[in-house]
């Protein structure tokens, strides 16, 4: 703080008819103080501390609100992404056996090891626990959750020696596989759900390596659900723009009409709108009828044959326009829109026509003008459009879940099957974990691209 | 004196009574189910006269899938649900989890013939946990008005289309679809988990999908198969038997079903552990999976019965004119070759062959 603020601000803060006098009040050591005495850096604080208060009281709410309903959940998120006791916290003995000898590598040949064992299945059956153990093994080696029940079934009426006894029991307690997965599951943090999220895989001695591909899926899906949101992005920027434009310039009867009809899809249920779309892309919806009437395609349709040639036309000579990843794009493109026309609109709103004119008036042709002078005041409407439609994107669920078949799927898609019929919550929350990642990643490269202070929503 | 007695005893009666009548308005059990057609028939073959017997209100509620929930709630330590509808794996998996109530099944009522429940209910339709109220099954059926020469009749059939012409719908699962491909392509019935347990029988089943791949339109809720085989989207598609039968029989619609190569299962009633309402949901199951109201069930839906007994009770459909015996997919015609979906193989393998799935749509 500097002397010339606190000077003008004494009088203020002395709140005493008697400090009239603008010369502020000098303490014996030199500093400036207050007219009751107090030193004035002390007094400012005090106030400006109150004033803190108060305003935090003021935002506090909305600040429990985010936290409660953002900031706990993500977390939790991220915990269970990195988190799974569900073979830590059931088979204790073992897990202590495994930190106990950190060396044996694969089946062991310590009874002991099995006796612990044993002793965790007896009791596992006892709480009704073996199906959440096998259910977590079953994750990093498929087959083995059956083995964990029916083990737990039989557990209690083995005898030692054990080893023996589990080995005639089911051949699958023999795998050197199955002990390094439960040595690695024994420990209740893990990157293993991150590992899978990415296509890896881990072998017996917890080497990370590419997993088969016949299982390869997440990487491909976060590469498709890029392209496919950078794309929508590029569909929804080319067809806002001039929208936007032609919005904020048309005289305002007018531009209030069209505005209307940007903002009443907006204001639509989105299943509405996505089933409106199935109406019409589908094989025999009312695009292809149209198509099918006019004679461009169809059986017999002038452009049947050349289709047919491009893998773009079905057994009955129509266009596939959904159930891939056209009717995610079609459908999507439609849907997030609006997000585009109102930052874009909000912008254009504020710049004068004027410039443009000024800048024709001086000889610049219209090409010039536009993109010397108009484009470059819109793009902090065009940085908030493409940031909002992006994300959003990136996120989408229920449109490429309906309208996308298989290939028009992206990975919030296959987090939600993760979450759902998998129940697999970690997988789940790793995939997400990562996209959250991801997200942050393109949010932090757009504030050193564009700047973040360079975007205006309205 | 003896006034004040008698006015007294009167008092007493009154109070008990009340008691009695405010305890058995309070009671009430919220039931879980799939949703529509299937959940309408579960509440007029169980729910109406459950409350008309006992008083007790039933709260029908629908999730697309009541395993779902359950897990979610228990482990959130919030039920709100007594009793749920679910499929045998989940049942099996959720039991293993300890997320479930044990039910002792020697409490259900005997047949009226006197069969103790234990062996009037049909093989593996009792577990720890739950108890089947439904057989129900995953058929193909096709659109009679696309075909007009020969019709399909085998599951090798759904898999031909230069003979059968037109799109295919097929559920976006592995489950079910990997069985009938397998079937198809000539493994019989009994062996089809043997073979898919080996890689080799795996990469079959993509294999014979593969010939088909670019023709199928995938669906997922059990409402979509029927709708896209009246829109035309598909020309043959796999679906559940009760929903295409409510389309055919309820809404007048020319779809046919394909018994051949039909992958039966149970949906089973359980109890959430902590439900609210234990015992009300104990009374709940007692009475809905009797002899009567199991029979009464298929008088709405064409799901079979999971009691030997109810068998012979099943009569007509609501419009008092379709006999419901032949449309049970455990009618005898129809189990000429038909596969019972292993839960066991499902619940070790889901996960894996889920994902191969996603691999492969997705090449």
């Amino acid at each position: 703080m500097t002397d010339q603020t606190a000077s003008t601000g004494a009088p203020y803060l002395a709140g005493s008819p008697t400090a009239g006098s603008l010369a502020p009040a000098v303490a014996e050591n030199g500093g400036l103080v207050t007219v009751d005495g107090k030193p004035l850096k002390k007094a400012l604080a005090q106030s400006q501390a109150q004033a803190k208060r108060r305003a935090f009281i003021l935002v506090a709410p909305l600040l429990l609100f985010i936290i409660i309903t953002f900031i706990i959940p993500i977390g939790r998120m991220l915990y269970v992404s990195a988190h799974n006791d569900a073979f830590a916290a059931n088979m204790p003995t073992l897990s202590q056996w495994f930190s106990q000898n950190p060396d044996v590598v694969g089946v062991p040949e310590d009874e002991a090891a099995w006796a612990a064992l044993h002793a965790d299945l007896v009791q596992a059956r006892k709480d009704r626990n073996q199906g959440k153990i096998g259910t977590r093994v079953n994750y990093d080696l498929s087959g083995s959750r059956s083995l964990f029940t029916k083990s737990a079934r039989r557990a209690a009426r083995i005898e030692a020696p054990f080893k023996e006894a589990f080995a005639k029991l089911d051949k699958r307690w023999s795998n050197p596989e199955l002990w390094g997965v439960m040595r690695r599951n024994a420990a209740p943090y893990t990157a293993s759900f991150y590992y899978k999220s990415l296509d890896l895989k881990q072998d017996v001695d917890g080497a990370v390596m590419q997993a088969d591909p016949s299982q390869r899926i997440y990487r491909d899906l976060y590469w498709r659900t890029i392209w496919i949101s950078a794309l929508i992005t590029g569909l929804c920027l080319m067809l806002a723009f001039p929208i936007a434009h032609m919005l904020a310039t048309l005289p305002l009867r007018y531009s209030n009409l069209l505005m209307i009809m940007v903002l009443l899809p907006f204001w639509t249920s989105l299943l509405v709108r996505t089933t409106a779309w199935i109406a019409l892309l589908q094989g025999q919806g009312i695009i292809n009828d149209t198509l099918v009437a006019m004679g461009i395609v169809g059986p017999d349709g002038a452009l049947t044959p050349l289709l047919t040639g491009w893998g773009m036309a079905d057994s009955q000579g129509r266009v596939p326009l959904m159930y891939n990843q056209a009717g995610t794009i079609i459908a999507m493109t439609h849907i997030l829109l609006p997000f585009m026309v109102l930052p874009l609109y909000s912008v254009m709103k504020t710049i004068p026509p004027s410039f443009v004119r000024a800048a024709r008036s001086l000889g610049a042709s219209q090409w010039t003008a536009f993109w010397k002078v108009y484009f470059p005041q819109t793009v902090p409407g065009i940085g908030a459009g493409v940031l909002l439609v992006f994300i959003l994107a990136l996120g989408y669920y229920i449109t490429p879940a309906l309208v996308g078949g298989a290939k028009g799927t992206l990975i919030s898609n296959i987090i939600a099957e993760a979450m759902g019929p998998w129940n697999n919550w970690s997988l789940g929350a790793a995939l997400g974990a990562i996209l959250l990642v991801g997200v942050l990643a393109l949010y932090w490269l757009y504030d050193r691209i564009v700047g973040i202070d360079n975007m205006k929503f309205g | 004196m003896k006034i004040s007695k008698l006015l007294a005893t009167t008092a007493l009666g009154a109070a008990v009574a009340l008691g009695a009548s405010s305890a058995a308005l309070s009671k009430e059990v919220t039931v879980m189910s799939w949703g529509g057609a299937y959940t309408k028939s579960q509440v007029e073959a169980y729910h109406k006269p459950f409350t008309e017997k006992t008083g007790i209100k039933v709260n029908s509620i629908d999730a697309p899938n009541p395993a779902g929930p359950i897990k979610t709630q228990v482990e959130a330590g919030n039920v709100t649900v007594d009793v749920a509808d679910v499929e045998y794996s989940d049942a099996v998996r959720l039991c293993d989890e300890g997320l479930l109530e044990p039910i002792d099944s020697s409490i259900l009522p005997a047949a009226p013939d006197g069969t103790p429940a234990t062996e009037d209910f049909i093989d593996g339709a009792l577990t720890d946990c739950a108890v089947a109220n439904i057989v129900w099954s995953t058929v193909y059926a096709y659109d009679s008005s696309k075909f007009d020469g020969g019709k399909p009749s085998t599951i090798g059939d759904f898999f031909d289309t230069s003979k059968f012409p037109g799109k295919r719908g097929m559920r976006k699962a592995a489950k079910a679809n990997l069985e009938m491909a397998l079937m198809a392509d000539g493994v019989p019935a009994g062996e089809v988990y043997e073979v898919l347990a080996t890689e080799a029988g795996v990469d079959r089943a993509f294999k014979k999908l593969d010939t088909i791949k670019s023709d199928i339109v995938w669906w997922e809720a059990g409402a979509q198969p029927p709708q896209l085989l009246a829109d035309g989207e598909v020309s043959i598609t796999t679906a559940y038997n009760g929903r295409i039968f409510n389309a055919a029989v309820g809404e007048n619609k020319p779809f046919e079903i394909v018994w051949d190569g039909q992958i039966l299962d149970f949906d089973l009633f359980v109890i959430p552990k902590g439900a609210p309402n234990k015992e009300a949901a104990l009374d709940f199951i007692k009475f809905s999976t009797d002899t009567q109201r199991l029979a009464d069930q298929a008088k709405w839906i064409s799901y079979g019965p999971a009691r030997k007994s109810s068998g012979p009770l099943v009569g007509k459909y609501q419009d008092g004119k379709t006999d419901m015996a032949p449309q049970m997919p455990t009618a005898e015609a129809n189990m000429k070759n038909a596969l019972v979906n292993s839960f066991e193989f499902w619940a070790d393998r889901d996960t894996e062959l889920s994902e191969r799935f996603n691999a492969w749509l997705n090449q």
